[in-house]
């Protein structure tokens, strides 16, 4: 299982990359491994407006549908519309997509996510 | 596999011939709502379609052919004495506009079912209508709904379900447009009491909650969890879907369920998944009957009626008064037990899933070991991990072995869950063959891993891309 450095990643297994106030928003390794095969993304809408921790989509697997979180609060500048058609990137590439682009409200809420290594630990544990 | 009727279609065969027509020609509709070209039906020999039919009906499975241990669905025997009560023809015969007093024998059935449905589960008054358990949700929290409107309390929008709930539940409530909150389960695979009583609030409509749940434990806090839920001015949802496991043992009246549905198409023994309709009553505590759906039957002065007149209700969910054929089969069915038999049913049905629960253990893990309900959960997490085996590979293999998979991935709390429900109604000698194909199967998993991935290597219809036909469906034939 692969854990980027530099990202930021949530309990949900979701990663957050920063680029100045934009905060780019995927799917774990361990997420994708653990939902199986991807078959439907439901992107936020554009201009939605969203607190640390809210529902802004979902994701379908062959298993379940599971909500989408967003580890920080801001507003939707942009879906990743790749995934319109090829959901099954969330599974190939983990890290190389991203579901949406938030404008950051509160850089104070990336306080709150785990380093690649403290996620580690973290999915060590989930997976006793 | 074969091809469809659309395909086997040659022009000119023909497998009836009508007369021509001796009423006049709509002469006076109008060109736009007429047919301008032959409507594009597949043109077969009657005998053609009675084998393209009759080898299809030999391709379904069934409780008739086999076992179906498919949790939470409660797939039991249907007695066959059910479909010929269903067949009488003072029930088959009847049409709903009839007037009641030439009906009184159907009004009668529904009225003493419901007084039976009373007493199985402690509730106060019924709804008879609802087609199926998500219908009988809906309605369900409808009434919920209403109740608390009713009181001007106007600020309930969020329902609360346990993260190891049917589907149905945070669908119904979604649907009923409340804000669906998850409450976490505890170690022990139960509602976690503390988290409930954290989420609890004046903004909280109710609890939809399965006892036992899905994992097929049951809800030994049941009482606790009520109170919490009632201080704070929320109603308890019971779902019906596992009721097989307490059917006259425990009743959700006197846990503290406020509203309850029942599957009769489970509990009690009727057909379903394509088998025929089913029908999800609810049930409700005297304080919400006036909320119930219109009509509900009613005894005056020894006659049967249909009674409309209850201001507060949420209306009609259903045309006419709910699948009344499922209702005979479950009166004959509930009838054909007695009391002494609804229990041993369900003592059964309980010994039965322990029994495979114990077989099965130490070749898959039980995430949740302990005595069960009428369901339990395994788990291929070791298959997984050590040989690449999922749930999903056992659960395409039992076909090998002749066997419907139970429900796989389901509950969410519990990875590579299986999901099995043997019911009652199967034999000792039944058990032990579906409990040797499991163990024959972890054996696999160990010894040709890869016979297990690619299985169903027997089917007609081999392992089917169900990743490609969720990405890209072709939902219709094209010639």
């Amino acid at each position: 299982m692969e854990i980027k450095d530099g990202l930021y990643y949530s309990e949900d297994h979701e990663w957050v990359r920063v680029e100045g106030d934009k905060a780019y928003i995927g799917l774990t390794d361990f997420a994708q491994e653990h939902l199986g095969d991807i078959v439907f993304v439901e992107a936020p809408d554009l201009d939605g407006q969203f607190e640390a921790g809210a529902v802004i989509g979902a994701i379908e697997s062959v298993k379940a549908v599971s909500d989408m979180h967003t580890p920080v609060s801001g507003k939707v500048l942009a879906a990743n519309e790749i995934l319109d058609d090829s959901p099954d990137l969330l599974n190939k590439d983990p890290y190389g997509q991203h579901i949406a682009v938030l404008e950051m409200a509160d850089r104070a809420d990336l306080d709150k996510l785990m380093s690649s290594a403290d996620y580690a630990a973290f999915c060590d544990k989930e997976a006793e | 596999m074969s091809k469809l009727i659309f395909e086997k279609s040659v022009p000119g065969a023909r497998a009836f011939a009508l007369p021509s027509c001796n009423v006049p020609e709509p002469g006076e509709l109008p060109d736009s709502f007429l047919r301008q070209e032959d409507a594009l039906l597949p043109e077969v020999s009657e005998v053609e379609v009675v084998r393209h039919y009759t080898e299809l009906s030999q391709r379904s499975y069934g409780v008739d052919n086999g076992f179906y241990p498919l949790g939470s669905c409660t797939m039991k025997y249907n007695p066959k004495i059910d479909e010929w009560a269903a067949r009488l023809p003072g029930f088959a015969n009847i049409h709903p506009y009839q007037v009641e007093e030439t009906v009184q024998g159907a009004l009668e059935l529904m009225f003493d079912l419901e007084e039976m449905l009373r007493e199985i589960t402690g509730m106060d008054r019924f709804t008879l209508q609802p087609a199926a358990g998500a219908h009988g949700e809906m309605t369900g929290v409808m009434i919920i709904k209403a109740y608390h409107n009713h009181r001007q309390d106007l600020h309930r929008t969020k329902m609360i379900v346990p993260d190891s709930a049917h589907g149905t539940n945070p669908a119904t409530a979604h649907m009923a447009g409340f804000e669906v909150i998850e409450v976490k389960s505890n170690e022990r695979g139960l509602v976690d009491i503390d988290d409930l009583r954290s989420l609890m609030s004046d903004q909280v409509a109710g609890l939809m909650l399965t006892n036992p749940n899905t994992l097929g434990l049951f809800e030994e806090e049941i009482q606790g969890i009520a109170e919490v839920v009632h201080a704070a001015g929320g109603l308890l949802y019971y779902d019906g879907a596992n009721a097989n496991a307490i059917m006259g043992v425990a009743r959700p009246g006197d846990m503290g369920f406020d509203v309850c549905h029942l599957n009769l198409h489970k509990t009690f023994g009727t057909p379903h998944g394509g088998g025929g309709p089913g029908s999800g009553p609810i049930g409700v505590k005297a304080f919400l009957a006036d909320f119930l759906p219109v009509p509900v039957v009613v005894k005056r002065d020894g006659r049967f009626a249909l009674d409309y007149d209850l201001p507060l209700s949420i209306g009609k969910v259903q045309s006419f008064y709910g699948n009344f054929g499922v209702m005979v089969k479950a009166y004959a069915y509930i009838k054909a037990l007695g009391a002494s038999g609804i229990l041993e049913a369900c003592e059964n049905a309980v010994l039965n899933a322990n029994y495979i629960r114990t077989r099965l253990r130490g070749h898959y893990d039980i995430p949740y070991d302990r005595l069960c309900k009428h369901e339990f959960v395994a788990s291929a997490t070791k298959q997984k991990k050590e040989h690449g085996v999922s749930a999903l590979d056992v659960a395409k293999s039992l076909i090998d072995y002749g066997y419907h998979p139970p429900t796989i991935y389901f509950p969410l709390i519990a990875e590579e869950a299986m999901m099995i429900e043997p019911t009652e109604t199967e034999t000792r000698e039944r058990l032990d063959d579906f409990v040797e194909a499991m163990l024959a199967i972890a054996r696999d998993a160990v010894e040709h891993p890869e016979q297990v991935k690619d299985a169903p290597r027997k089917a007609v219809i081999r392992r089917v891309d169900e990743t490609g036909a969720a990405r890209n469906p072709v939902l219709k034939w094209t010639p």
